[in-house]
């Protein structure tokens, strides 16, 4: 049920206001109102200039390592019997995954728009990490704002960001994850908004973030595109992609948008399964809403509170979604399903075992959708897994799962 | 006229400055609101501004996001809000209530049924934090239809060009937030301020009142003195929190920190 987009029409998106369709835009109280319309300017002004975008591309090749290979896993296709499998390798990037791509374009914009200090919240610790990296590396105040309860998940990543030299502020209230850590990062943007960059992790919050978010994170998508045509000699015929706040598949998405050939498919967080409430899927279990700045799908109550979620994957553990995909959804373009927490464990151990790769457990979502699909298919066709990150960060959670502590 | 115009321009006729208190619905009981909204009003407040608990209120410190967490442990919904208000309506005609919040609650209602629900239950207007005029093209006419006030904030931050826009927007008073920051923020520049609300006077011809920082007779005098009204939340709100157990307490105390402001301004009329 694919949808023909034109050229023009994903140039119009988002609309001046930042909408995509129904979705999107910019719901912040007023003090933050200004920065936004700066940010947006100076980003309007960056975006094609060779200043900035010599320097952003230099810095993914030779900092972050790109391209990231787009690599045939042939043992996991020879088992699955199915549609040819690739994946695409952002754990191979510095710092092991997609995030990075991101915070190396905003930690330029902050550079240009004269900003010492800046801010993240983060759910996984990896958009916390590539923070953290990118502001030693251009010698930024930095404070990552983290909820309690990830920060015992993915105690790893925090011990990270200290090496760093990040200030790692956990956050009590709320459900203590990522949301959590987002209020509590929209709060010091506020208080500090002088001096102070919000870096935020992924294609939602207020315009003009989820569109920039989505520019940086393209790379991988029109790399996939290259890799694809140059090493198959045509693109492929589904691309997967875990969907937490999005933007690691709206990268790999944004540059096939036109080509209608190509099915997409946004895994979310199935949690303990969809029927159990238990769950961060709010694409195929929510509704419309706002938060974080922006109109999207939500998990929320009848009352418009918004719902406590559960992931196995801190970084999948979110209520809402950019709101490109809310839109995508609703024109049909993209297709958007779940993964429940031990299918992406199987999918862990499998790629572990088969591949010698271990996924990140948020990337773990997309394979396990991946592999299904493919075996659903014609060996002559192609899928292409989005490999998000690198699952060294997960071990812990791995291990307690087998009743093992390292 | 509105009920909050007819109330701010009899203030100014009497060289008066409005006393704005601002509470959590619901917090720390759902029963305890309405009395506390009557409390409040015998101890001098011109004008309530009621909270509507949100689960993500993004633009509040920490006293305020356990207001709302205590409300929330009651289920404390939008709705409920609507019957207190109709209920404190039952026994009080004249003094005006704001709602004030967050826009998800009232997008899981609905504009036309928030609306129409509001102006019924005897509300005279709305605040909504996360809502700029930029996006509020539906909900504003909906909410001028029924005759209720629309009332936007203006920041530290907010350019000249903004403050024109929103002012055009606004309806019953403008909500200046003296400084950047989330509510409870302590470090309130009273000359800044002044200079400020001057500035936005000579924008328009709304009232000004000020909130974020005001916590005792000092401050409420200082920032009235410059504009048409102060606005105080953080302070009660952590009184609500203090005295939670102790429901008789609660009130004395809420009048103890209410009165004196309320004579600090009324000082500045004579
Ligand atoms: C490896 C990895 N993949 C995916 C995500 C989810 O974010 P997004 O949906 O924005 O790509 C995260 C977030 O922390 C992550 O660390």
């Amino acid at each position: 049920m694919s949808v023909k987009l034109t050229e023009e029409m994903l140039k119009a998106l988002p609309d001046d206001r930042g909408h995509f369709g129904n979705y999107g835009g910019r719901f912040v109280s007023e003090t933050l109102f200004d920065s936004l319309l700066q940010l947006e300017r100076e980003y309007e002004r960056l975006k094609n200039a060779p200043e900035f975008t010599e320097r952003f591309d230099r810095d993914l090749a030779d900092y972050v390592g790109r391209p990231s290979p787009l690599y045939f896993a042939e043992r996991l296709t020879r088992e699955t019997g199915g549609a040819q499998i690739w994946l695409k390798r952002e754990d191979l990037n510095h710092t092991g995954a997609h995030k990075v791509n991101n915070t190396i374009g905003q930690a330029l914009l902050a550079h240009f728009l004269g900003k010492p200090r800046v801010i993240a919240e983060t759910g996984a610790g990896q958009h916390g990490v590539a923070t953290a990296t990118v502001a030693a590396r251009l010698g930024l105040k930095c404070k990552v704002f983290m909820g309690s309860e990830d920060i015992k998940r993915q105690s790893l990543n925090v011990y990270r960001m200290k090496l760093l030299g990040a200030e790692v502020q956990s956050v009590d209230s709320g459900t203590k994850t990522l949301k959590d850590a987002m209020n509590e990062a929209m709060r010091d943007w506020v208080t500090n908004v002088d001096d102070t960059f919000y870096i935020i992790g992924t294609v939602a919050g207020p315009h003009p973030y989820p569109m920039l978010v989505r520019d940086f994170q393209s790379v991988i998508g029109r790399e996939t595109r290259r890799q694809s045509l140059e090493k198959v000699g045509r693109l492929p015929d589904a691309i997967v992609a875990c969907v937490g706040g999005g933007s690691n598949a709206m990268g790999i998405f944004y540059p096939f948008l036109g080509d209608e050939a190509v099915e997409l498919y946004g895994v979310e967080a199935g949690g303990l399964g969809l029927a159990t409430g238990q769950h961060a899927a709010p694409l195929s279990a929510g509704r419309p809403g706002v938060l974080h700045g922006n109109r999207t799908y939500l998990m929320e109550d009848d009352d418009g509170q918004i719902s406590a979620t559960h992931s196995i994957s801190a970084g999948l553990d979110y209520p809402g979604v950019g709101p490109e995909h809310a839109w995508l959804k609703d024109i049909g373009r993209a297709n958007y399903v779940s993964v429940t927490d031990d299918e992406a464990l199987d999918a862990f151990r499998r790629l572990t075992l088969v591949e010698g790769i271990m996924p990140a457990l948020e990337s773990s979502h997309a394979v396990a959708y991946g592999v299904k699909l493919a075996g659903e298919m014609d060996k002559d066709q192609m899928v292409v897994i989005n490999v998000s990150g690198r699952g060294d960060k997960d071990i812990h959670t791995i291990a307690e799962r087998d009743g093992i502590t390292i | 006229m509105s009920r909050i115009e007819a109330t701010l321009s009899q203030l100014r006729r009497q060289g008066r400055k409005a006393l704005i208190p601002y509470i959590t619905a619901g917090d720390p009981q759902p029963g305890e609101t309405v009395r506390i909204m009557q409390t409040l009003v015998a101890a001098g407040a011109d004008i309530i501004e009621l909270g509507v608990p949100f689960s993500d209120p993004m633009a509040d410190g920490p006293v305020i996001q356990l207001a709302c967490e205590r409300a929330l442990r009651h289920h404390v919904s939008l709705r409920n809000v609507l019957e207190m208000v109709r209920e404190f309506r039952q026994q009080d005609t004249q003094t005006p209530i704001v709602l004030m919040g967050y826009l998800n609650p009232v997008e899981a209602l609905g504009y036309e049924t928030f609306a129409e629900m509001a102006a019924d239950a005897g509300v005279d207007g709305v605040l909504t934090v996360d809502l700029p005029p930029e996006e509020a093209d539906t909900l504003v006419p909906l909410l001028k239809a029924r005759n209720l006030d629309v009332i936007f904030l203006l920041a530290p931050t907010t350019t000249d060009d903004r403050i024109r826009r929103i002012s055009q927007h606004c309806s019953g008073y403008v909500y200046y937030v003296s400084l950047k920051g989330v509510t409870g923020s302590a470090q309130l520049d009273a000359t800044e301020v002044a200079q400020k609300v001057a500035h936005i006077h000579e924008i328009t011809a709304l009232p000004v009142g000020v909130g974020f920082g005001i916590r005792d007779a000092r401050s409420a005098g200082m920032i009235g003195r410059v504009s048409d009204g102060v606005i105080v939340g953080s302070v009660l709100v952590d009184t609500i929190a203090r005295y939670q157990d102790k429901p008789e307490a609660l009130h004395l105390a809420l009048s103890d920190i209410l009165r004196p402001m309320r004579e600090a301004l009324d000082e500045l009329a004579s």
